[in-house]
């Protein structure tokens, strides 16, 4: 008995994940930025095992030089390479980007589900989640960076602070489209049968949010996930570039993009290519975020 | 709609007390020590004097009360002596800078008026842009036009402004020397040779954001745009006989504009905040420099009440849009 539920759970799931599928694949702008984000993923991670040169390692002889087989996209004012520069660069930046989600994507959904599914703290929460909305979220930023960089990193160290701190804060300040939006889907979600009837089996709260209403939040929390790494890379670059992100030495796409600016007029194509790499990214990401919208969108799939 | 207005304006009341109480408590709990800055042959007795002179030896709570007064009754009385040639505020202490001890009011109306300038063009040159492109794209479903249309507005929303700038200093200033790549703020417009000038140092930054939000307002307008030409109306509306223009630029035109307003309210303050990073990519010395630069300088009152310029802002757009949503869409009125 047990056996054959699952079985049919598991085909009826997998034909509909199948049919996402096929409709993410018919998106062509989705497809490009998969492969796109796929090759700048591998070369960030698989990069460095390939390209043993440190990025951190100065040459003040072989400064400002130009692409060479040595140095194949040039070294910079202290003589660094700058390949290896980016792909260092792309990992802090990517990690950054994924964890920052991660964090704002739980909180998002804890308070989510919180305010869909018990209705004595909705109203709460709801205006909590408003009043973040009206905050001047930038500002806000470069404040708390300015404040918190120098306690942190005398705690923790300059790398693993400005680290946390980045995170946390652009963690703590992009929840609230998340929060919403699985509010929303929570509140239809209790209105359905299924949740009647296990509601009318005995099915404690915990379990109930657990088994039937967390799984099928997944799939807004997806998009809005795809989208959320996106801003976070841009907030984090945004802040390397004002100077109140990561310190000088520590390279991240932003920090490379605001070391090279001074000199923009001589070398410009140092500022392009972080640039060039932040923006593929973030432009891949989207895609990727808009075919996944479109994917999931059980009216678009039909047609 | 005066029940709604009213019902709107009392919500925005306490949220405007509390962003500032969560501004005040992060600046007031914050472990940096404003006095980081002095020299250190100061003796502590004298540094003690100051902090205390300065009133950080108060309760928090008393602070806040202090400098609510300060931003809410003295510095309004201040500008409107300041307008009409009065002397209400007498010689009331003023929110005074840490860097420069010029009163806080005094270097924010300096530097206003650059920021509103090319914030404000920039959104209204963004939103000119995006309106019919949204609209041609959606009539045009996957027509060549709405393929390099969505494809741009895409661009323009995941490049970011820090970079456009950059790549836009590169290709018109550096590879051909069109336009200035530094915004020069003591150019004073008197004849027609300087306003020329202006023009043209302001076409870079403007050129910048308008990209950012032209993208933003269009992707919505196409989207709303879309859904309404599906529209039981719009059926009726062509089979009553009417041409194509009428059924799209009015009847089409004027409901997909309902959600579009709010997009364009709610940007304003984020425009606000993009004005941060391209007022710093240009050198304008609007408040978004100013910002960044006392944030350098650890000035706490200048940085505290900028913040809550911003706040206040975002709060008063979103009042507006909300005023305007009940004007366009009588359901929401009746909530």
């Amino acid at each position: 008995m047990t056996d054959v539920t699952t079985q049919a759970t598991l085909t009826t799931r997998s034909s509909q994940s199948l049919d996402v599928w096929r409709q993410f694949r018919s998106h062509r702008g989705a497809m490009a930025g998969m492969l796109i984000l796929g090759l700048i993923l591998i070369a960030v991670i698989a990069g460095p095992w390939l390209w043993h040169v440190d990025p951190t390692e100065i040459t003040m002889r072989a400064r400002n030089r130009g692409p060479s087989l040595a140095h194949p996209l040039g070294t910079d004012q202290l003589g660094r390479d700058m390949l290896a520069r980016l792909m260092a660069g792309g990992r802090v930046s990517l990690t950054v980007g994924l964890v920052a989600m991660l964090l704002s994507l739980s909180l998002g959904t804890l308070v989510g589900v919180c305010a869909g599914y018990f209705r004595a703290v909705d109203g709460l929460l709801m205006r909590l989640t408003d009043l973040f909305l009206a905050l001047p979220l930038l500002p806000l930023l470069l404040v708390a960076s300015m404040l918190f960089r120098e306690p942190l990193a005398r705690l923790l160290g300059a790398e693993a602070g400005t680290f946390l701190l980045i995170v946390f804060v652009i963690g703590l300040t992009s929840w609230m489209h998340a929060a919403r939006l699985v509010r929303g889907e929570v509140l239809t979600l209790k209105e359905r049968e299924f949740i009647l009837a296990a509601q009318s089996i005995g099915t404690r709260r915990g379990k109930m949010i657990q088994r039937h209403i967390l799984p099928n939040v997944l799939s807004p929390v997806l998009v809005s996930a795809t989208l959320g790494i996106a801003s976070a890379i841009i907030t984090e670059s945004s802040l390397s570039f004002l100077g109140l992100g990561f310190p000088p030495d520590f390279p991240t796409w932003g920090r490379l993009l605001y070391d090279a600016i001074d000199q923009i007029q001589i070398y410009p194509m140092r500022v392009v290519m972080p640039g060039i790499a932040i923006s593929l990214t973030v432009l891949s990401v989207n895609y990727v975020g808009d075919g996944l919208r479109d994917a999931m969108d059980p009216r678009i799939r039909g047609r | 709609m005066f029940h709604y207005t009213i019902r709107r304006l009392v919500v925005a009341v306490p949220t405007l007390l509390l962003i500032s109480l969560i501004i005040f408590l992060l600046l007031g709990l914050a472990p940096g020590d404003p006095m980081a800055q002095l020299p250190l042959t100061i003796p502590p007795e004298v540094k003690e004097k100051m902090r205390l002179s300065l009133g950080l030896g108060d309760p928090l709570m008393t602070r806040y009360a202090l400098w609510l007064k300060q931003f809410f009754w003295i510095e309004p009385l201040h500008v409107i002596d300041a307008l009409f040639g009065l002397d209400l505020s007498g010689d009331s202490q003023r929110i005074v800078s840490w860097q420069s001890r010029a009163p806080v009011a005094d270097i924010i109306a300096q530097r206003l008026p650059q920021t509103l300038w090319v914030v404000g063009v920039a959104y209204l040159v963004g939103t000119a842009i995006a309106l019919p492109i949204g609209i041609i794209s959606a009539y045009k479903q996957y027509s060549w036009f709405d393929q390099i249309g969505t494809l741009i507005s895409m661009i323009g929303f995941s490049v970011p402004t820090f970079f456009t700038g950059v790549v836009l200093i590169v290709l018109f200033s550096v590879a051909l020397p069109w336009f200035p790549s530094l915004y020069d703020t003591t150019l004073q417009v008197t004849d027609w040779q300087s306003f020329l000038a202006q023009l043209r140092q302001m076409v870079l930054p403007v050129m910048v954001l308008a990209l950012y939000n032209a993208s933003q307002i269009g992707r919505f307008m196409r989207a709303s745009v879309l859904d309404n030409l599906r529209e039981d109306y719009v059926r009726t509306a062509r089979a009553k006989g009417l041409t194509e223009k009428v059924v799209v630029l009015i009847h089409v035109l004027r409901n997909s504009m309902i959600p579009v307003v709010t997009v364009i309210g709610m940007g304003v303050p984020q425009i606000f905040g993009g004005a941060i990073i391209t007022e710093q990519v240009f050198k304008v010395n609007g408040i978004g420099e100013l910002l960044i630069s006392s944030i350098q300088a650890n000035d706490l009152p200048m940085v505290q009440t900028l913040t809550f310029i911003f706040a206040v802002l975002i709060v008063l757009f979103n009042l507006i849009t909300d005023i305007l949503y009940g004007i366009l869409d009588p359901r929401i009125r009746y909530d």
